[in-house]
């Protein structure tokens, strides 16, 4: 391939590079870079649940049957589609796939609907139950004892002398809660707003094999966001 | 645009769709075992369990999804050395919060505790 050749007419070609590889690799190693950023900044709240949890662990076991796992779970599934019908549209750009990359564009997008959604339910849920962060922590009398609705859906095994006692401040676990879930729900919402972005730019027809690089990166971040869930689910969901 | 559509650049590596589905297929089959882990009692080993199972997700995440398989191998170094530095801001806050773990007094917080 002539070097001469490339550099004077490719469209996609910006002038401080040499080949279009180099170009693609310095774009890919960018967004990782960035990626690397993102995992520092969660790995401070992470470093958070850690300490808390080594140190009061008797306030997560209480705590953490308010959180519904079938919501959870169901929310994990929702983002591990998304992370795969993101891989397939980075394919199908990369063909020149076009009806192929909008729909699953979309359904990208789609998935990052649903998981505020259930976010939103399982939100709500804990705003009426007075299971909110720090000060705003006053439980409804109701929400003393996790449900057998909720508890059934964590452990099908709750006894009664689960947990008689009320450890002191469990306004903490959902501080932590609440932090984490919340940065990751803005990173989706971020996400969901590159997506449409390159949904709009798909229909337009800009990508294909010739130039994909956006679809490339946006996905790289929306999986970013899948891996720290797939890391929350467990440790706050699934307490044994 | 004048000139003709050109690839991308020679040797772009696409994902079979095959491994795509294979690799979706192989993280629902892990959440699954993660939720299913939690009906058995293993005591501190179910944290440890679960961290595995999701630490194998990621990775599959990471290897077929973010594509660092076929990547240049640079970008994994940057992910490994992330990692590292997490590990290492995690661990290093546990052994300082451990070293004074015998000095704590339970359900004392005063700093902590609201005042209502």
């Amino acid at each position: 391939m002539s070097h001469a050749v490339e550099h004077a007419h490719d469209p996609h070609l910006q002038h401080h590079f040499a080949t279009r590889k180099q170009q693609a690799e310095a774009g890919k190693l960018g967004m990782w870079l960035f990626l690397a950023t993102e995992i520092l900044l969660f790995s401070g709240l992470f470093c958070a649940y850690a300490v808390y949890r080594a140190n009061h662990p008797e306030v997560f076991i209480y705590a953490h049957r308010f959180l519904d796992s079938t919501l959870g779970g169901i929310n994990t599934l929702v983002l591990i589609f998304s992370s795969f019908t993101m891989a397939w549209a980075v394919r199908a750009a990369q063909i020149g796939a076009q009806k192929a990359l909008q729909v699953l564009l979309a359904l990208t997008l789609a998935c990052g609907f649903g998981f505020l959604g259930i976010k939103y339910v399982e939100y709500h849920h804990k705003w009426k139950e007075g299971l909110l962060w720090g000060k705003r922590y006053a439980p409804q009398s109701q929400a003393h004892v996790p449900t057998g609705q909720e508890g059934a859906a964590t452990h099908g095994r709750e006894t009664a002398h689960d947990v008689p006692v009320v450890p002191k401040n469990v306004h903490l676990f959902f501080g932590i809660y609440f932090a984490m879930t919340g940065l990751h729900g803005l990173h989706v919402v971020a996400g969901m707003v590159v997506l449409g972005w390159l949904l709009l730019r798909a229909r337009r027809g800009e990508f294909g094999s010739h130039y994909f690089t956006p679809v490339d990166l946006g996905g790289l971040y929306w999986h970013l966001v899948d891996l720290v869930w797939i890391f929350l689910f467990p440790l706050l969901y699934l307490i044994h | 645009m004048h000139a003709p559509a050109q690839p991308a650049h020679p040797g772009t590596h696409v994902v079979p769709w095959r491994t795509l589905f294979v690799v979706f297929a192989a993280l629902v089959a892990l959440t699954v075992a993660t939720v299913a882990a939690t009906w058995v009692d293993l005591g501190k080993l179910n944290l440890v369990v679960a961290l595995a199972i999701a630490t194998v997700k990621a990775m599959l995440v990471l290897l077929y999804f973010m594509h660092l398989r076929w990547d240049n191998r640079f970008n994994a170094v940057v992910f490994c050395t992330t990692i590292l530095f997490a590990a290492l801001f995690v661990s290093l806050t546990l052994l300082d919060s451990k070293t004074y773990q015998p000095e704590l007094i339970p359900d004392y917080a005063p700093a902590i505790t609201p005042r209502s």
